[in-house]
């Protein structure tokens, strides 16, 4: 009966993943609407409720108003919308491009560590679903793939705004990837010194960070990361795909119904990737506050006390997310493509060369 | 044996810059009349070269009813509903126009007190159409909350029109020979509290957007009208000073006791996009401070002109009581008010440009032909020209920038 770990756990923690992954998604979609209303002096969702939670005195209108429940009746209404295809449409493209968009970014958290769990043996290790020392490296893969749903969805549609849309997507996704990896790469040479056996594991560099998190230590990289994960999940200020007001929804322009909820929960879904790679690479991962010693007690306190730390330091970062998207205007697609190419990589390429010369140096010493 | 043929292709590189054999392929794309950056019907046929625009052609008239036409079959107070759906975003300001309009054709003296209430309603529907320019404007850029700051006030403005006209929108306030009600009691009053809460928000509007790198990235440089085409064009309004002609009908053409207010004129220098973002904020402050020596100093005395009895209607509860005003009422009603013959063409200065009307009467309550010179639609003419070499984004910047309303391009 062999089958039971070797098959069905793994497939059942899998399955927490995606649904803990999504809950996020989802109620990000929620904190989305409810700090832009507050930033715009807005009340945001308030009216949605459960037919029994919402009768629960007390508790029920204050979920209410917070609008809990919202996201539950906007995915219900993604489901239950009448599912419309142009036309004009390349089928086969057409329906694979949402499912494209979205897989990606759900398979990436497979190696993404959320916490650490310190058995009675004082031995450490991490809460993972795979601890793959290539971690880094599979997500830099694997995200980059999530660009093909967009291209595909731009131009199997067949109309000219979610063309437009694809092509600057592509152009600006492929970009960005360079200095994305780029400015990584300083922080695994700091993490991996020679004799250290973390390799592109994101555990290792989380370990690294107890005491001195690694975007203080190394801030060019910290900001090129955080540009490239905004370019890479299109949002404003970079959100060229789909640019609203001129392209009219860019590549999703021509879905609808749970085809165009899929883009939509694979953006937010995104984000989250996004803002937990950089709390992992940057901000310390679940390690309590920079030059304090992590106060988690060992047992499973705390992990559970690990996980929720990485948990809130996830939010804040897609609290920032929404932030910035609420307050700047849209870059114009050639000055993305020049922010890119002309500043970032650049920037990204000096910045590893320094660091290179300051490791050599410090290891003469 | 077969022939051996020389055959020579040239110099295929100077051929191909001789007629132009490499240049890419255009796309033909359509924006409008049904677009999230038109404002409206406007559409834009489009020729591309990649993102870039090669040719634009726009196409009006969507959004045409007639209203010139209309204009003949009705008594001269009948039309001021028609005058609201011109420049839909500052009704009052086309009311008293075309009342000022009509009273120039008629020679009537306005009182005092008639005259501060329609600075106040200009000035008033200047702010509410600005801060929409700039919220919009802001939001084509992609920031959004600017849209929402500035909205939220013009909602409070609507509720002043409320007050004063009993409509949020559509007000149609003036009257031939006055308007249509006094103001309210403590109307003043809340209307310089609006005054003093509305600064504020343009400061913060300016905040996000005056000195932010990515809009001044957006709008610097773009849509460049220079001084020549903007006087070509015949463009007016914010869009002309914004190229650094200082012409605003207020000072030039004092009309409506203008001259009595202290107010400066804004000019741009490089008539771009940028320029005429920060035109609206300063006419913003500017009407403040108009509306503030208005209220400081208001007349009193009557709404109306009381020795146009064959133009004006007099007041409901004398027409109930009293004889002549009966029957003073009832040929106003039912002949429309008495216009002596003549031709008369009168423009103010509208939060959007000059608005005109030119009215032809051949005597009687009618207008013979009624003409509108629309601010608007002069200054879309320069589209065709101001498009090409721009980028596709760009163009919800410039629309936006120009801040136009089709309402009163198409009418």
């Amino acid at each position: 009966m062999d089958w039971i770990p070797n098959f069905l756990l793994p497939f059942f923690y899998a399955v927490t993943m995606i649904v803990a992954v999504m809950t996020i998604a989802g109620y990000s979609v929620l904190a989305e609407r409810k700090v832009s209303g507050w930033i715009q002096h807005r009340v945001g969702p308030n009216r949605t409720a459960l037919p029994i939670v919402g009768s629960i005195p007390i508790i029920g209108p204050f979920l209410t108003k917070l609008g809990i429940f919202q996201p539950l009746a906007d995915g219900l209404k993604f489901l239950f919308k009448e599912d419309i295809m142009p036309g004009h449409v390349r089928k086969g493209y057409y329906f694979a491009a949402p499912i494209i968009a979205l897989v990606p970014a759900l398979t990436t958290m497979v190696v993404l560590p959320f916490g650490q769990y310190v058995d009675a043996d004082g031995v450490t290790q991490p809460l993972v679903l795979a601890n793959v020392d290539i971690g880094i490296l599979f997500i830099l893969a694997v995200s980059s793939l999530g660009v093909y749903g967009i291209v595909l969805a731009g131009w199997s549609a067949n109309s000219k705004y979610p063309f437009l849309g694809g092509i600057r997507s592509s152009a600006q996704m492929v970009s960005y990837e360079l200095a994305m990896g780029l400015s990584i790469l300083p922080v695994f040479m700091w993490a991996a010194a020679p004799g250290a056996d973390y390799g592109l594991s994101l555990y290792g560099v989380v370990r690294s960070q107890d005491g001195l998190w690694l975007g203080i230590w190394q801030p060019i990289s910290a900001m090129i990361f955080l540009i490239a994960v905004f370019a890479e999940s299109n949002r404003l200020p970079f959100d060229m795909a789909e640019s609203e007001t001129d392209l009219v929804g860019g590549f999703h322009t021509e879905y609808g119904s749970f085809k165009f909820g899929l883009f939509f929960v694979a953006e937010y879904a995104h984000i989250v990737i996004g803002s937990a790679v950089f709390v992992l690479l940057f901000m310390g991962g679940w390690n309590f506050l920079p030059f304090v010693a992590s106060p988690w007690p060992d047992g499973v306190i705390g992990a559970v006390l690990s996980v929720l730390w990485f948990l809130f330091k996830i939010f804040a970062m897609i609290f920032f997310f929404i932030w910035v998207r609420w307050t700047l205007p849209r870059f114009r697609y050639d000055q993305v493509m020049r922010l890119g190419w002309n500043i970032l990589l650049p920037l990204a390429v000096g910045n590893l060369i320094f660091n290179a010369l300051l490791i050599a140096i410090h290891d003469r010493l | 044996m077969a022939e051996v043929k020389e055959i020579t292709i040239g110099d295929v590189a100077k051929r191909s810059v001789d007629t132009a054999e490499f240049e890419g392929e255009t796309m033909a794309l359509n924006i409008g009349p049904s677009h999230p950056t038109t404002h409206g019907v406007l559409r834009l046929k489009m020729q591309l070269d990649g993102d870039v625009i090669k040719h634009c052609e726009p196409v009006l008239g969507y959004l045409h009813r007639g209203d010139e036409k209309i204009a003949e079959s009705m008594t001269y107070n009948q039309f001021v509903p028609y005058t609201d759906r011109l420049d839909y975003l500052a009704p009052l300001a086309n009311n008293v126009t075309y009342a000022m309009a009509v009273e120039q054709l008629a020679q009537l003296e306005i009182p005092e007190r008639c005259q501060a209430i329609r600075v106040l309603c200009c000035e008033l529907a200047r702010i509410s159409s600005h801060l929409l320019g700039v919220g919009v404007y802001g939001m084509d850029a992609g920031a959004w909350t600017v849209f929402m700051y500035t909205f939220s006030q013009r909602e409070k403005l609507y509720t002043l029109f409320e007050e004063l006209t009993g409509a949020r929108f559509t007000t149609s306030y003036t009257r031939i020979g006055g308007v249509a009600r006094d103001i309210p009691d403590g109307w003043l009053g809340r209307v310089s509290k609006f005054c003093d809460q509305v600064l504020p928000v343009i400061d913060e509007v300016d905040t996000l957007l005056m000195r932010n790198r990515i809009f001044m990235e957006r709008t610097a440089g773009i849509g460049v009208i220079s001084r020549e085409d903007a006087l070509g064009y015949g463009l007016t309004g914010p869009n002309l000073r914004a190229s650094g002609v200082d012409l605003d009908l207020r000072k030039d053409r004092p009309y409506c006791g203008y001259e009595k207010y202290d107010f400066d004129v804004p000019i741009g220098k490089n008539g771009d996009c940028y320029d005429r973002y920060l035109m609206r904020g300063e006419e913003i402050r500017q009407s403040v401070r108009i509306i503030r020596q208005v209220i400081e100093d208001f007349p009193d005395g009557a709404y109306y002109a009381e020795d146009a009895k064959k133009i004006f209607a007099p007041p409901k509860a004398k027409i109930l009581t009293s004889m002549e005003e009966l029957i003073q009422n009832f040929m106003i009603v039912t002949e429309g008010p008495r216009m002596p013959e003549g031709e008369v063409y009168f423009e103010a200065e509208n939060p959007k440009g000059a608005l005109g009307f030119f009215i032809v009467s051949k005597g009687g309550g009618v207008p013979y032909r009624l003409k509108i010179r629309g601010p608007s639609f002069c200054n879309l003419s320069i589209l065709e020209k101001l498009l090409p070499g721009h980028y596709l984004t760009d163009v919800t910047v410039i629309l936006g920038s120009l801040d136009f309303v089709m309402g009163e391009c198409d009418r």
